[in-house]
This record gives structure tokens, C-alpha cells and sequence, in this order.
């Protein structure tokens, strides 16, 4: 019976911090340098986007939405700050005028969301064709890779720069995983947030202003779309907007289901995101080391996905009081 | 003068005359004869441009060197963008043929998504053009740099730096881009069939990175982790490869890798290579390639045997370059074409 009472204590977060420590043993002890310090550092460094990423998805699943304009805010937003760049704007410039667009996007989704009532689902699936197809045809003229200019400056340092021999994307990361963290927990909005998204009635009814918290949520993640897409952009001197036709989305749900958040909002923190973010860092380098292909890393991906969901159900099977509506 | 004289004085007239006027019918031959049928074989012809997409560089390239001819020769020009969406392309491959323009410029997506439907227009008598990746079905003209003989030659120049005769580690990473993309699958095929005779280089990763800069970098510096000693690596495309040479200088490793990529020798390339970001491109010339199709096109409409009716590999002469070959003008600039096309 003491089995099971430990069972009992298993959420989906400690299944995947446990299925996170297993892999990283096992290829701890069969794969030769993948314990080394660099390879550490590398395996974090390769996630940091994804997981700053899931940190401005939690802000949104939080309050019981979803944000599918991420990945379109992130690469047309910086992507046409280096246009402007390229233009001969000055970077500081240009990068505002880029930080500006994405909060200006984010805000009208929030306020379609919010104050129009349309599903955030729909909201910005719509919202993120209407940002790449705007981008690509008014805004980024030329080709759909937009290249660094070389005129960057210390920003480019956020993307390629290291501080006390850690990479700065990771150094970004953490700091804003520890900036969310500390909005969240310690906070009004934070409070209010969780509330919303447990309750949106009570909540409204208890006093709390529900539609602009909502709009806030939806500018806070487009906000983080933007530091996302500059240090993509620095790290590779290049932001290609085609990432927004790849699955990069879905990865970014992946770290966060994958980490406990709830769909159906008002549960989850940063620490999940974490976890979820580096279960997917030490599988992808993981079988990176092992030279398995880029499709069957995509299936492993998944199936790990199903596996954590699986155990999840199983250990705490759904009834009517943990049953959430709204789940999607 | 007797009437005799008055003959004689007219028939000279007339034959000076006649000189005059045979002087007047030199003058008039003298323009080219070929010239006029030639340009009314073109005179009013519908071109029609369904690339994959038209945001990248290469079919911008393309497209924008065939539409300035065929406005130069009273053609019309239209085009359409599928942006990436294989779906998409089909749709608007099956309205073209409905259209019926007299000339389909198509960049396949893969092998078999437009073949039944290219066999289609060519049976329909339009001259269809594939540019850079071959469908399962010959056309009247494919136009693209011959993938596996390119995968071959990066091979050769990579046994150069990395192969038995020199004191380095033999160890090769390949960057491929999708799995199933013939760009990248043929170079990865000819580099194999090279490598394969040559037991001495130890391919340590040969991953695809789906075209995407971000995925190359995280491979190249796990790559690069586990193996300190690489000698070399090879990316099939340069928009791609900004990430793995990102990877190698962040690394500290530019110098000891060697690092050789391709694409179509725009300012891109150039500045990667002057920047050592790439060791070594092998340029297929976008431009060139529009050229090309171009004057696939001309053949077509001016020899009018039917759509389809000679059918030829057009391979696309290819040039490496280093560091040392870049110059002003040496690349291509995008935007210029882009303008183009818009």
C-alpha cells in the first residue's frame, strides 16, 4: 500500500521531472560527453527560445486561453526590425518601433479575445495568418530570411555573448523564467490571473476587472515572443520567417502540457515549464548525440508526449471534482 | 536622238530603275529575316510562374529574370505564391492548366505532388519548365544544378581537407535539410557514393535540420561537443548553413573545420563567406538558372512542335567559391529581383 500512497503524490509534473531524470541517467551513462559540462550548457542553450516561448504560453493558458501568434509575432516582428535595420534606421530604433508592433498585435488579440468574446483558439490562429500574411507581403519585401545586420551592437551578445562562461540565451531564459515567476506568485495580477482562470465568473463577480487582465496576458506574451525572436535572430544571424509553417508552435504546447499546465487554466507555474522544457532539451540531445533522425526524433517526441498524458490519467483518473470545464 | 535612241534612253531608264529599286530590295534584306518570325512566336504568349513560394531567394531570382524577357518581347507574365503549402501549389497548378497559358514556370515541392498534373498541361499543349527539383515526369525543360553530381563534387572538395593524405581526424558532419526534399536527399546520395569508397571518413552526424537555421546550429554545436576534433562539415543549403557556421564560430572552431555549403550565389553567400561564417559555397547561380528557363522557353515557342515534344536536362554550370573570389558584384542581390516580381 505505501506503493501506492507514493503513486498518489505523482502529478504529471513529477512523472515528467522523473522520466527527465531517468533519460538523463541512462544516456548519462551510455552516451560518452553527454555529461560534460559544455554538452550541459549546450543541451539548455538549444530549448532557452522554447522555453521563453512557454513562459509567454503559460501567462496565456494560465487565465484559461491559448496563444497560437507566438511564433508569427516573434519572426515577423524582429524580422522586420532588421529590415528596418538594413533600411538604415538606427537599432535602438528600429528595435522599438519591432517591440511596439508585437505589443500592438498581442493587444488586439487580447482585445478580440477579451472584449469581442471570440474563442482564443480562433482568435489567434487567425491572428497569426493575418501577422504572417501582412508581414510578408507590407512589411519584409524582400526575401523570407531576413539576415543580421551587422550593425547590431551589444544586442547581438543576447544571442551569441556569455556571461561567467554560461551562454546568454540561457541566462535570458532564467531571468525571465525567475521575472514570471516572481509576477505570478507575488503579485495582485499574478493572483488575479490564476483566478481567472479557475473561475472566470466568480472572479468577475468577486470584483477583479477580467477583460483587461485578459488583453494584459496577450500583450505580456507578445512581449516575450519579442526577446524570443531577438535572440533567435542572434544566435544565428538570421530570422527566418518560414518557422512560422514549421511545428515550432506545437512545440511550445508540448513544454507546457508536457510540464502539468492545465489547458483548462488556473493550474500551473513556471517550474513546470522548466521541467517540460528541459525533458525536451535532454531527449533532443540525447538523440541528437545518438545521430537518430530529425522525423523519428518527432515520433519519439510524441510518443514521450502520449506516455507522460497516459501515466497522468491513470495515477489521477478524472471525476467530476477534478474535471475541468472548458478543457480543450 | 531617233525613236531607236528614245528605246534605248528608256530602257536605260528602266533598268536604272530597276537597279535602283533591286538597291532599295538589298537595303530591305538586309534586316534580319529570322528576326520577325521569331518574335511573333513570342508576340503575345502567356507565361505563367507557380513557384513553391515566392519569398526566398532563388525563386525570386528566377522569376524575376524571365518576367523582365518576357515583358521585353510583348509576353505577358503572371505569377502566383503557394507560400510553401503543397496543397496550395496544386490548386493553383490545376487552375492554371484551366487557364490555359502557353507557358508553365513550376518549381516542383517534391517528386510526385505535380507530376500527374505537369503530364497533364504538356498534354494539354502547354510547355511546362521545372525548375531546381525534377517531378517524377520529364517535361519540356527541367533547369536545376544536378544535385547528386553537386553532392559529389562537396564530397571531393571535403576529401581534400579531411581524407587520408592529411593529419586530421577524418570525421565529416553532414547537414541535410528535409529527408524527403530531392535537393537535399540527391547531394546527400552523391556525397555517400563518395564517401562510401573512402572508408577513411567517419561520418559522425548526418542529421536534417528542415531548412531551419536554429535546428542547424543546435545540431552542429552538440556535433561539434562530441566530437572536438571535427574536420569538416558539409550543408546542403546555405540559408541553412548561417546556422551551422554560427555554430562553429561560436564554438571558436572557424579554421579547423571546414566548412562547405551551396546555394544560388546570393549577397547572402557572399558576405558568409567573407565573413569565414562558410569555408568553401559551390554556387549554382539563380540568375544563371532563370536564364536558362528562359531561354527554354524561347526554344519551346519558337520551334512550335507541341508542348512536350523535345524534352531536356538543363544542368545549371556551377562555380565554388571561397573567400578570395568574393568581390564587389560578385553575388546577387535579392531585393533587386524581389522588386521585380512584386
Amino acid at each position: 500500500m505505501r506503493s501506492l500512497g507514493f503513486m498518489r503524490h505523482l502529478n504529471q509534473e513529477k512523472i515528467v521531472l522523473l522520466l527527465t531524470a531517468l533519460l538523463f541517467v541512462v544516456f548519462s551513462l551510455t552516451l560518452n560527453n553527454f555529461l560534460a559540462g559544455d554538452n550541459i550548457l549546450s543541451l539548455m542553450r538549444s530549448v532557452a527560445v522554447l522555453g521563453i516561448l512557454g513562459l509567454g504560453m503559460l501567462v496565456v493558458v494560465l487565465g484559461r486561453g491559448i496563444d497560437l501568434s507566438l511564433v508569427a509575432v516573434m519572426a515577423i516582428s524582429v524580422a522586420w526590425s532588421m529590415q528596418l535595420i538594413h533600411e538604415g534606421l538606427p537599432v535602438s530604433v528600429a528595435l522599438t518601433i519591432g517591440l511596439l508592433f508585437a505589443l500592438g498585435i498581442a493587444l488586439c488579440t487580447g482585445i478580440l479575445v477579451a472584449y469581442a468574446e471570440i474563442p482564443p483558439l480562433f482568435a489567434t490562429l487567425a491572428m497569426a495568418t493575418f501577422v504572417y500574411g501582412f508581414g510578408r507581403a507590407h512589411l519584409i519585401v524582400g526575401t523570407d530570411v531576413v539576415y543580421m545586420p551587422k550593425t547590431m551592437g551589444w544586442v547581438v551578445s543576447l544571442g551569441q555573448g556569455k556571461l561567467l562562461g554560461v551562454p546568454m540565451p540561457i541566462v535570458v531564459a532564467a531571468g525571465m523564467a525567475l521575472v514570471v515567476f516572481l509576477f505570478l506568485r507575488f503579485t495582485k495580477i499574478g493572483s488575479f490571473i490564476y483566478a481567472i482562470g479557475d473561475n472566470l465568473a466568480a472572479s468577475r463577480i468577486s470584483g477583479i476587472a477580467v477583460r483587461p487582465m485578459l488583453v494584459l496576458q496577450y500583450v505580456l506574451s507578445g512581449g516575450i515572443a519579442f526577446v524570443a525572436g531577438i535572440i533567435t535572430a542572434t544566435s544565428v544571424e538570421a530570422m527566418n520567417t518560414r518557422i512560422v509553417n514549421s511545428n515550432m508552435i506545437y512545440d511550445v504546447i508540448l513544454v507546457v502540457v508536457l510540464g502539468g499546465v492545465g489547458l483548462s487554466g488556473g493550474r500551473g507555474n513556471v517550474r513546470n515549464v522548466i521541467v517540460g522544457t528541459l525533458l525536451i532539451g535532454v531527449l533532443m540531445n540525447g538523440m541528437t548525440i545518438m545521430d537518430v533522425q530529425y522525423t523519428v526524433q518527432n515520433v519519439i517526441k510524441s510518443l514521450i508526449l502520449l506516455l507522460a498524458i497516459v501515466v497522468d490519467s491513470i495515477v489521477n483518473p478524472r471525476d467530476e471534482q477534478t474535471g475541468q470545464q472548458g478543457d480543450i | 536622238m531617233g525613236r531607236n535612241g528614245l528605246m534605248k534612253l528608256a530602257a536605260t531608264a528602266v533598268a536604272a530603275l530597276a537597279i535602283g529599286a533591286s538597291a532599295v530590295k538589298a537595303a530591305d534584306d538586309m534586316n534580319d529575316p529570322y528576326r520577325d518570325p521569331a518574335l511573333s512566336s513570342l508576340a503575345g504568349k502567356k507565361i505563367a510562374y507557380l513557384p513553391i513560394s515566392i519569398g526566398f531567394d532563388l525563386a525570386q531570382a528566377w522569376g524575376g529574370v524571365v518576367k523582365t524577357e518576357a515583358e521585353r518581347y510583348g509576353m505577358s507574365f503572371s505569377s502566383q505564391d503557394p507560400n510553401w503549402n503543397t496543397d496550395a501549389m496544386a490548386q493553383g497548378m490545376t487552375a492554371l492548366i484551366a487557364e490555359h497559358p502557353d507557358v508553365i514556370v513550376t518549381q516542383n515541392p517534391d517528386m510526385q505532388s505535380l507530376a500527374r498534373l505537369l503530364k497533364q498541361a504538356n498534354a494539354e499543349g502547354i510547355v511546362v519548365v521545372q525548375l531546381n527539383m525534377q517531378g517524377a515526369i520529364q517535361t519540356d525543360a527541367f533547369v536545376g544544378p544536378d544535385f547528386i553530381a553537386m553532392g559529389e563534387q562537396a564530397a571531393n572538395m571535403m576529401l581534400k581537407k579531411c581524407g587520408a593524405e592529411t593529419q586530421t581526424s577524418h570525421k565529416v558532419a553532414i547537414v541535410q535539410g528535409v529527408l524527403t526534399g530531392g535537393v537535399s536527399y540527391y547531394q546527400v546520395q552523391g556525397m555517400m557514393k563518395v564517401f562510401n569508397e573512402h572508408p577513411e571518413i567517419q561520418i559522425v552526424s548526418s542529421q536534417a535540420a528542415d531548412w531551419d537555421a536554429s535546428k542547424a546550429r543546435a545540431i552542429t554545436e552538440t556535433a561539434l561537443q562530441q566530437h572536438p576534433d571535427l574536420c569538416g562539415v558539409i550543408d546542403v543549403w546555405d540559408g541553412q548553413g548561417i546556422g551551422t557556421g554560427a555554430a562553429i564560430k561560436q564554438a571558436g572552431k572557424q579554421g579547423q573545420v571546414y566548412f562547405i555549403t551551396s546555394g544560388g550565389g546570393a549577397q547572402s553567400m557572399c558576405d558568409g563567406l567573407a565573413d569565414g561564417t562558410y569555408s568553401a559555397a559551390i554556387n549554382y547561380n539563380a540568375p544563371g538558372m532563370g536564364r536558362d528557363a528562359w531561354t527554354s522557353i524561347m526554344i519551346a515557342l519558337q520551334n512550335n512542335q507541341g508542348a512536350g515534344a523535345i524534352k531536356t536536362q538543363i544542368y545549371s554550370p556551377t562555380r565554388v567559391m571561397t573567400k578570395e573570389d568574393v568581390k564587389e558584384g560578385s553575388c546577387w542581390d535579392p531585393q533587386q529581383y524581389a522588386k521585380i516580381l512584386r
